[in-house]
């Protein structure tokens, strides 16, 4: 049984409120830091601990930190990222609906590195529950003196607020996000300058993750050395994981760094193996913006080692042999699933959420999202599977935003890996139609 | 000054300098640029045709960049190094956007007062495929107006965002802007209203298709058939220099007075635009310059004739 940090006392029925949160040790980091650390300690303790940005990009939060414009005197912002939008990817809600206090906490320790007085949390507009959620824990940090002026009298002040979006996916691109914030159209801003010099209302601006700023609370709990024991290499402490698809138990694990992906899907204390005893065909691991990686590549390393859940391990090899950790959008397939139909899903998902604003992504995602629809209904043509892979290639890389890659990467693991599959699509139109949709290899129509 | 070199070719340039007005200043292998108008704050950097290879990031940090970036958007270190039309990669990135940017244009270039002046069609003409590889029905919106003087005609657009930078910039009650997300966004002036203002004549100017035509000159001739002239008048709003179009003795429409790179020099105001379409009414100060690659060039043959021609002039003397 993997050490819980983020998950510890989720079950507990009171953790909602804050004197359920207090009961069970909530708000000593906070004590710990306001009565004995300066913010640059807490920065550094951080930077100890390797935690890495848990939104899916992994970059240490602790040096993103220290990028922070301070030369200024302009207010500067934190701005927490809890539009979580990802397909697969449900981690945060959890922590958010159960256990607020935790990312209050988290909010009020990471401005205080920082020196911040104003931070926000920017939240999904589909997440309208948890707000209120939100809300009304921010209500009892308020009356309790852990948020307002001068917190636990420490000279420290911090006002927090919630944002809800209005339900773009874009805008959980960061500066996106602050365009959201700030009223505007949520349009990428093209970088540099970057947030951390010029953000919101062009002061200097860091937005972190959810599940990054509560992990802030166990880090100074434990010490940041301590944090960093947990887990593999640069891969350090523990990960929530959104486990879906077709696994026996989905839902959200709190996972050490290096359980081996072998483990996780088929491990009772995880997933508990694919459904109906049937094989697994493919997974994807970090939410839909990922390479999707066949059984054959899931398991095993190129060199042959096992291929653990980090950051490392999982993007092993590039794209041609590898994924990555992503956010943590953990998606299983077991060997009745369609390849073509489940890219064709994701293509979907992005046509309608690029934003509109640069031109390889909005033209390209619809182009592909199309081309993706005729194969899939039996109207493809041999050539369409060259066309795919030549239209992802020139999205990628090519636009303002991430959103292009998250795009194009899809269709392209799927060609690369399952092309026989696109094939099957293209050769046998009339059995696509019909019931017998998924790939079946070559053999059983030899004998009909 | 910093020093940056585009396609082996050197200069020296101001610190803030972005590697397309660098190019620019160079004048040769310039990226060509569909969104970015130097006049317009805040604009580039969405259009991605203007992307270049770095290929050595500075002096100081001589790693190239992972990325294509954008030149009208990318300033200049010390001892960069730039490849555009020397880089495949870059090449094959333009042609990628190229197709993307034509993919849902209607291509009713025959009807479109644009042709001829229009940015897209020397873009495909220099990085299109000569057939189109997209196979579904492009997407179409009704045709709008925009006040009495300006139509709309969104099928054209290429969301460069540059006339919801006139109406940021220049009008300061903005009722412009773009709507709804992805493929099916569309440029709008909010449910329909008119932009009333003296400047909003600008934005047909910016557009570099003809999504934002002058009604004024609508199908009145084609732009090869005119002959556009430098022209002044004591405007109290603008400054009154602009570019008179005229067919045989009639000033067909008026313009901006637009540079090399398609950019006005002054922005001017809509009763100049529109209002004032009699040769009396303005003072000439000659004929305008004009790119000798332009379709227009043709009626003015103020250059020297073709060395071809000349060869065949002195080879169709009879021989002696």
């Amino acid at each position: 049984m993997g050490r819980k940090l983020l998950l510890e006392n989720i079950e507990k029925p009171d953790i909602n409120t804050i004197d359920g949160y207090l009961k069970y040790g909530g708000y000593r980091s906070l004590d710990k830091v306001l009565k004995g650390m300066s913010p640059d300690e807490v920065t550094e303790e951080v930077k100890t601990s390797g935690l890495r940005g848990r939104g899916g990009a992994g970059f240490s939060t602790g040096l993103k930190w220290t990028f922070i414009d301070k030369s200024t005197d302009k207010p500067r912002y934190l701005l927490c990222n809890a539009d979580e939008s990802e397909p697969g990817t449900f981690k945060d809600r959890l922590l958010m609906e159960k256990n607020p206090h935790l990312l209050i906490e988290g909010m009020i320790l990471s401005s205080y590195a920082l020196g911040c007085n104003t931070a926000y949390i920017y939240i999904r507009g589909e997440y309208m529950f948890i707000l209120r959620i939100l809300e009304r824990a921010i209500q009892e940090a308020y009356a309790k003196g852990f948020l307002g002026k001068n917190i636990q009298s420490s000279g420290f002040n911090l006002d927090l607020y919630v944002h809800p979006g209005a339900g773009a996916y874009i805008c959980g691109e960061e500066t996106a996000l602050i365009e959201s914030l700030e009223g505007k159209r949520g349009n990428p801003r093209i970088k540099p300058p970057f947030p951390a010099v010029s953000g919101l209302w062009d002061c200097p601006t860091i937005v972190n993750n959810v599940e990054s700023i509560a992990a802030v609370v166990p880090i100074i709990m434990m010490g940041g050395a301590e944090y960093a024991k947990i887990g593999i290499g640069r891969s350090t402490g523990t990960k929530l994981i959104s486990a879906s698809g077709n696994i026996n138990n989905p839902g959200v694990y709190e996972i050490e760094m290096g359980v081996p992906v072998e483990e996780f899907i088929y491990s009772d204390e995880y997933c508990g193996g694919i459904k109906g005893g049937l094989d697994i065909k493919a997974c994807v691991p970090g939410g839909s913006s990922v390479p999707i990686l066949p059984k054959s590549l899931l398991f095993k390393e190129s060199n042959g080692s096992p291929r653990l859940m980090t950051y490392e391990s999982l993007s092993e090899g590039g794209f041609q042999t590898g994924s990555m950790l992503g956010s943590g959008g953990f998606i299983v397939y077991d060997e009745q699933q369609c390849i073509v139909r489940n890219t064709w899903n994701f293509a979907r998902f992005y046509h309608h959420e690029s934003c509109g604003q640069c031109s390889p992504c909005r033209e390209g995602t619809g182009w592909m999202e199309r081309v993706l629809h005729n194969i899939e209904y039996g109207h493809g043509k041999e050539e369409d599977i060259d066309l795919l892979w030549d239209i992802q290639r020139r999205i990628e890389g090519n636009t303002i935003c991430p959103l292009g890659d998250a795009a194009a990467w899809p269709v392209a693991a799927a060609i690369r890996h399952f092309r026989h599959e696109f094939e099957y699509h293209v050769k046998y139109p009339h059995r696509v139609k019909d019931a017998d949709h998924v790939y079946q290899p070559e053999m059983k129509y030899q004998t009909i | 000054m910093l020093k940056v070199t585009i396609d082996d070719i050197s200069i020296a340039v101001p610190a803030g300098t972005t590697i397309l007005q660098a190019a620019r200043m160079i004048g040769e292998n310039v990226p060509p640029a569909m969104c970015y108008y130097s006049k317009l704050e805040g604009s580039g950097g969405k259009c991605r045709t203007c992307l270049v290879k770095v290929t050595k990031g500075s002096e100081k940090d001589p790693r190239p960049m992972p990325k294509l970036v954008a030149s009208c958007r990318t300033t200049v270190m010390d001892g960069m190094e730039v490849r555009n039309t020397t880089s495949p990669e870059v090449m094959d990135a333009r042609k990628g956007i190229t197709e993307f940017l034509l993919i849902n244009h209607p291509l009713d270039c025959p009807v479109c007062d644009q042709a001829g002046e229009c940015k897209l069609q020397d873009l495909s003409y220099e990085h299109g495929l000569a057939k189109s590889r997209y196979a579904f029905k492009r997407r179409e919106f009704e045709r709008k107006d925009i006040g009495d003087k300006i139509q709309l005609h969104m099928n054209r657009c290429i969301l460069c965002y540059r006339c919801t930078q006139v109406a940021d910039q220049l009008t300061p009650e903005r009722v412009h802007g773009v709507l709804n997300r992805g493929e099916v966004s569309e440029i709008s002036t909010y449910i329909e209203n008119a932009v009333d203002n003296d400047f909003s004549g600008n934005m047909i100017d910016v557009c570099p298709v003809g999504a934002l035509t002058d009604k004024t000159f609508r199908f009145k001739s084609r732009v090869w058939f005119t002959k556009p002239v430098h022209a002044h008048r004591d405007c109290p709003t603008c400054s009154g220099k602009v570019t008179l179009w005229y067919q045989g003795p009639e000033v067909l429409r008026v313009t901006g007075r637009k540079n090399q790179w398609n950019e006005v020099e002054d922005f001017i105001c809509n009763t100049c635009r529109f209002d004032k379409k009699e040769k009396s009414d303005w003072i000439e100060d000659g004929p305008a310059d004009i790119d000798r690659h332009s379709v227009i060039a043709q009626n003015h043959l103020t250059y020297e004739l073709p060395v071809i021609q000349k060869h065949l002039e002195t080879n169709t003397q009879p021989e002696q």
